[in-house]
């Protein structure tokens, strides 16, 4: 019997509000991070997570303050990510509450830190978030693909909330985060992040076969088969947003859809 | 009432503490002989690993095991509960031996740690179970589980392998999930525990 399969709902924050980016620009705010952290909670989230999506871009300190309010109010595990920069910073978010960090910038322009997280709070905590776009110029080191027209192409690693790419092929990189110690990698894609027209399942089965840990799928879903179809190809976890914050659909209609499909969910 | 919680240092308190405090206790979290002298009930929580959680409790381990072993309920959660046996593959020092048993690593036919929501099975009688059914899920993280040699196996859970998820003897406990974390059924489990310590 496997495991439970998680939907994870992702909050947005900027200066405390949770937003929700169509493709990382254009921000609309949906509310406050710790009210609607304990509605999803009692919808049936299996695990929330929180990202400082302006921190790691403008430098701003992290969500302390938040991760202690969320963990005063839920009774489910949650991540807190974006702009965490040193391990002290990682220290403070897991002290005051979080159950995970997330980096993402910070794993690619040190490493090593991703093996001191592990060392010291353990495996399970440390969580890193690569974000992935379709790079067609091609790259003799990278794993090659083929699109939905026949074109060849890679995945490369970005960086700053999406902003910045880094030339590192993903799919190197996931291999190379689990050897350090990471326990989980939350993987987005870039091209579909807020597009609603679903998971880019190439980059999910890309790295779910070439990694054995769990992997939380990211970027696109805009319906429940969307969910499913990254269960298919492998996923352990499906992180959404506007699916939920838009009250498109709830959580625990999305779960009877998919336990009715033969996934494993808690319901 | 007063609930010591064993401060192994490393890892995440906070959401324990805030549960507990949710429920009406008072709560200690110290290293001091004084505090567990002073506890109605124990909880061993457990982040981090085997041996340092071990060599931080190194203080007060005969006062805890004598007050335990004396009647004063204990609850270990996840790693504090793998504490409470002889051994573990992860370290090499002395576990606390409350339990008979060692701890060992889950196999590799499965992804390691077992991060998620998986249920209990086999579901015995018992006051932390009340209320409980088979099938509820709750939140695991962890890379080792506990082999018991002694009959104290509460509830089951298969990741690979089945293992004991609650185990128990007298007012002595352990769960390898987290049950602040677990949403209702993880509040039940530890207002269960609560009940008895209130006895």
């Amino acid at each position: 019997m496997p495991l439970a399969k998680r939907i994870i709902p992702c909050l947005d924050v900027d200066k405390g509000r949770v937003v929700k980016g169509i493709r990382f620009k254009s921000l609309r705010n949906v509310g406050d991070p710790v009210e609607l952290g304990i509605y999803y909670s009692s919808e049936g989230a299996d695990e929330l997570v929180f990202l400082d999506i302006s921190a790691s871009f403008e430098g701003r300190t992290t969500m302390i303050d938040l991760a202690r309010r969320v963990a005063e109010n839920i009774t489910i595990p949650f991540t807190v990510g974006g702009g965490i920069r040193s391990i002290e910073d990682a220290r403070k978010l897991l002290m005051n509450g979080a159950d995970k960090i997330s980096i993402n910038t910070l794993a690619v322009k040190k490493p090593e830190t991703i093996r001191k997280l592990a060392l010291e709070f353990g495996s399970q905590c440390v969580v890193v978030a690569i974000d992935a776009k379709r790079n067609y110029t091609l790259n003799s080191k990278a794993k090659i693909f083929i699109d939905e027209n026949g074109r060849p192409f890679w995945f490369e690693v970005y960086i700053y909330g999406g902003r910045v790419p880094t030339g590192i092929d993903a799919i190197w990189w996931a291999r190379k985060v689990e050897e350090l110690g990471a326990g989980e990698i939350l993987l987005t894609s870039i091209d579909r992040d807020g597009t609603g027209l679903g998971y880019d399942l190439t980059l999910i089965k890309g790295v779910v076969e070439t990694v054995n840990i769990p992997v939380i799928a990211s970027g696109g879903a805009g319906k429940p088969e969307h969910i499913l179809e990254a269960f298919k190809v492998g996923a352990d976890a499906a992180l959404a947003a506007s699916i939920f914050h838009y009250g498109r659909y709830r959580i625990r209609e999305i779960k009877e859809f998919l336990r009715k499909a033969g996934v494993r969910v808690r319901l | 009432m007063k609930i010591y919680v064993a401060n192994t240092g490393v890892g995440n308190l906070y959401s324990l503490l805030t549960a507990l405090r949710k429920l009406g206790c008072e709560v200690l979290v110290s290293l001091s002989q004084r505090d567990i002298n002073e506890a109605d009930g124990v909880i061993l929580p457990g982040v981090g690993s085997f041996d340092s959680a071990l060599k931080r409790l190194e203080k007060v381990k005969q006062k805890l095991i004598e007050k335990v072993t004396s009647g004063t309920p204990l609850l270990g959660i996840c790693l504090g509960y793998q504490l409470l046996f002889e051994a573990s593959e992860e370290g090499s020092s002395k576990g606390l031996s409350i339990f008979k048993g060692r701890v060992i690593k889950l196999p590799s036919t499965v992804k390691v740690p077992h991060i998620g929501w998986n249920t209990l099975e086999n579901i015995k009688p018992s006051p932390i179970t009340e209320g409980i059914k088979n099938g509820s899920y709750v939140y695991f993280v962890h890379s080792y589980y506990p082999q018991p040699t002694e009959q104290i196996t509460i509830a089951e859970t298969y990741y690979g392998v089945w293992f004991p998820s609650i185990a128990g003897k007298n007012s002595i406990f352990g769960v390898q999930f987290h049950p602040e974390r677990s949403g209702q059924v993880g509040l039940r489990i530890l207002s269960n525990f609560l009940k008895v310590v209130k006895r």
